[in-house]
């Protein structure tokens, strides 16, 4: 955890080196770099032009920058580790460099904070063309050895489309129209009856998840069953989606029966999901507690499941206050809120203890629960690759009947 | 009895004759091939004599992609017919929607029935590993224990089978065809369609669908003097068993588990199309187990290339790929 001379390893504790294992007697292309003398700006050219940043060795990431600085620190977000690591110069170059290790598998977000005199700017890595998008922003990606993007969350030209439909709705309930975007699976026929996926934070979904692109890919290859799919949107997030009574009303009461209304759907708990990520996921949880019975399945992504085991100091700010009044009342008292639960969480996340912690405490209540973990973070991204394995669990696709 | 190599092609040794207008002599009765992508459908008609003949073909497990038979109609040379059993099914269920609403019904059941019984088979079949993983300190006892738990599962199977018997019984009992006006005129298109075919195809897709289409139109009496090619799931449709299997699915291996009953015109045979795709083949215990299920009947792998002809006697050919006590694929040789 110390840096070195030359390198500073960010190693997570407990897990295996991978394969990168002979990779670490092998010199990394950041020190044979270092041992040229003279080391010119012409010969830092040739080095960028010939390796992607970050350069990934085994489980070493060299992160680079480039330019002049005072100081450059690289800046993530997983947990329990020093989350602004320096870069050092490289001899008396305009490089800057530093070695983290990162397990295999991992995907991790990140940006340089860069320090020029009394001004200090944080950037995404400019020599990293890999950038995900999050409503908040955006963050340069690392890919570590043995992490590729999922090929099913790219388009298929041979899947179908599904189709889209704006679903205003004038909500009593939360006091102001919702906007939902309802997804019609591709093939459609109003004769059919299908399943229901309410999907909380879904704009986000859709552009950050490519969850639309996703659900083309899963039905096409029988891997999830032909689904409608309510991508419902918050007003005000964090009051709506926090153990909120007119949320729940709203969703149970007000957007479900119209859909059932509009669409032909199944007609059964095991036929309705709820599905949401962080705040969404809370959401989910809480919707379905306060209408037992009415959802027979739930997705939750890395959940907001904050609670306190003594006193009532959570450390999650003011906005996080009903959701661990909920969870620890939740704890106290379990019961079973759905019959399927499928919830995963990024171990690189803080919400990874909570997620794990509620683990055992849902199986308590007669459910069935699958839980995943990713070596990634907080993201959308995240949540994306999680979705074929969510997905397919909670509806399963007609693969196993069908036989070329 | 397992033979050591199996192979491709696999005949049965004395073929009894298939027709009854003496064209028929010497052909098989039935023909399970592998997967088509690369078609041998028009080699095995050509070899059974059939070439040019009027031959019925049978897509319903594309679904709504039924009518899409173009390069299959090329492949068997232009005189076919597709006896379109998907899309007289829809108009079956639009012309009579109380029948639709009792097969509804009966859906809703089946599932139901299926999902329990899979519940249950998961906990059987948990039991069975959990076995194989105890430190064995009498291994005849571990033995015996889990023999004991693979007797529940074949048990379970079993049952399942006749429960799902039990359930289209009383719906035919209860709906007579019949009495069903749109169905009997159905019924009486789809025989029409079949009067002079010489042989019948039937292609893969959703088991489901085209095992309860082939029933509802009750093809297989129809075809009962005709030679049938089938593969995919058309081949599962013809066993007397059928059984879902899929070790690589999205999240993870699933139970293999006995779905329906099927047509019943190859018996004690349990099909498995694309098996190197589909199955965990090099796990053996699980083969083993897999064949251990439903012994006395064979496991019979469908690959690319694979072709077993199945004479009227029902007689599985020597050298057919089976899967062997042991989990390993191997060739099929009967008793001398």
């Amino acid at each position: 955890m110390t840096p070195g001379p030359h390198d500073l390893d960010l190693a997570i504790p407990g897990t295996p080196p991978g394969p990168g294992t002979k990779a670490r007697q092998r010199k990394l292309a950041i020190n044979r770099l270092r041992e040229r003398r003279p080391l010119t700006e012409e010969a830092v050219d040739r080095f960028l032009a010939s390796n992607e940043a970050p350069i990934v060795e085994g489980f070493r990431c060299t992160f680079l920058f480039r330019g002049d600085a005072d100081e450059v620190h690289l800046r993530h977000r997983i947990v329990n580790q020093p989350q602004r690591v320096p870069l050092r110069r490289v001899q008396d170059t305009s490089l800057w460099a530093v070695v983290v290790e990162l397990p295999a598998g991992s995907r991790v977000e990140y940006q340089l904070e860069v320090r020029r005199g009394d001004h200090t700017e944080e950037v995404n890595d400019p020599l990293n063309p890999r950038v995900a998008h999050s409503p908040v922003g955006s963050s340069s990606v690392c890919h570590a050895s043995g992490y590729t993007t999922p090929e099913w969350t790219h388009p298929d030209p041979h899947a179908r489309q599904g189709e889209f439909l704006d679903l205003p709705l004038q909500s009593r309930a939360l006091r102001r129209w919702t906007h939902t975007r309802v997804y019609l699976p591709p093939r459609f026929r109003p004769t059919s009856r299908y399943p229901l996926l309410v999907v909380h934070d879904g704009d986000d979904y859709l552009n950050y998840a490519a969850m639309g692109t996703v659900l083309d890919n899963l039905i096409h290859r029988l891997d999830m069953a032909e689904t409608i799919v309510a991508f419902s949107n918050p007003g005000d997030r964090i009051r709506e989606y926090a153990n909120h009574a007119g949320h729940a009303r709203h969703v149970t009461s007000e957007l479900l029966p119209r859909l059932q209304q509009d669409f032909p759907l199944i007609d059964r708990p095991d036929a309705r999901c709820l599905m949401g990520a962080s705040f969404g996921a809370v959401a989910a949880l809480t919707t379905a507690y306060r209408n037992a019975g009415v959802y027979g399945n739930l997705l939750l992504q890395s959940g907001s499941f904050v609670f306190t085991d003594i006193g009532e100091d959570h450390g999650g700010g003011p906005e996080f206050d009903p959701v661990v009044r909920f969870m620890n009342r939740y704890r106290a008292r379990p019961r079973r809120v759905a019959d399927h639960m499928y919830l995963s969480c990024g171990v690189y996340e803080p919400l990874i203890v909570p997620n794990r912690s509620m683990v055992p405490v849902f199986e308590s209540t007669g459910a069935a629960v699958r839980y995943v973990e990713a070596r990634d973070g907080h993201s959308w991204e995240n949540w994306r690759d999680r979705l074929r394995d969510g997905l397919s669990w909670i509806y399963p696709g007609p693969q196993k009947l069908v036989y070329e | 009895m397992p033979t050591e190599s199996p192979g491709r092609t696999a005949t049965a040794p004395a073929p009894e004759p298939a027709g009854t207008d003496g064209h028929g002599a010497g052909r098989p009765r039935v023909v399970l091939l592998g997967p088509q992508r690369h078609p041998t459908v028009d080699t095995v008609l050509r070899d059974l004599g059939l070439c040019g003949r009027r031959v019925g073909m049978v897509t319903a497990g594309w679904r709504e992609r039924e009518p899409e038979d173009e390069l299959l109609a090329d492949l068997v040379g232009g005189n076919a017919v597709n006896l379109r059993l998907w899309h007289r099914m829809q108009q079956v269920w639009e012309a009579d929607p109380e029948l639709a609403e009792a097969d509804t019904r009966r859906r809703a059941r089946l599932e139901e029935m299926q999902e329990l019984y899979l519940r249950g088979l998961g906990h059987a079949m948990h039991a069975v590993a959990d076995l194989a993983e105890h430190h064995a300190r009498h291994p005849d006892l571990v033995e015996a224990a889990r023999d004991d738990a693979v007797r529940i599962i074949r048990r379970m199977d079993t049952r399942h089978l006749e429960r799902v018997a039990e359930v289209h019984a009383e719906f035919w009992g209860a709906w007579p065809p019949h009495e069903r006006p749109a169905l009997a005129e159905a019924r009486a298109q789809v025989a029409a369609d079949l009067a002079g075919v010489e042989a019948l195809v039937v292609t893969g897709g959703h088991v489901g669908v085209l095992v309860g289409a082939m029933h509802l139109f009750n093809v297989a009496p129809q075809v009962a003097h005709l030679p049938v090619i089938a593969w995919g799931a058309g081949a599962m449709a013809l066993t007397d068993r059928v059984v879902l299997f899929h070790d690589r699915a999205a999240h993870g291996p699933a139970v293999a588990e006995v779905f329906t009953g099927g047509l019943g015109m190859v018996h004690d045979v349990v099909a498995l199309p694309s098996a190197r795709d589909r199955l965990a083949l090099g796990d053996r215990a699980r083969m083993a187990l897999l064949q251990q299920r439903f012994a006395p009947a064979r496991c019979v792998p469908l690959d690319e290339r694979v072709r077993v002809e199945i004479d009227a006697g029902g007689r599985l050919p020597d050298g057919t790929p089976v899967l062997g006590e042991d989990g390993a694929i191997t060739g099929w040789r009967d008793q001398p």
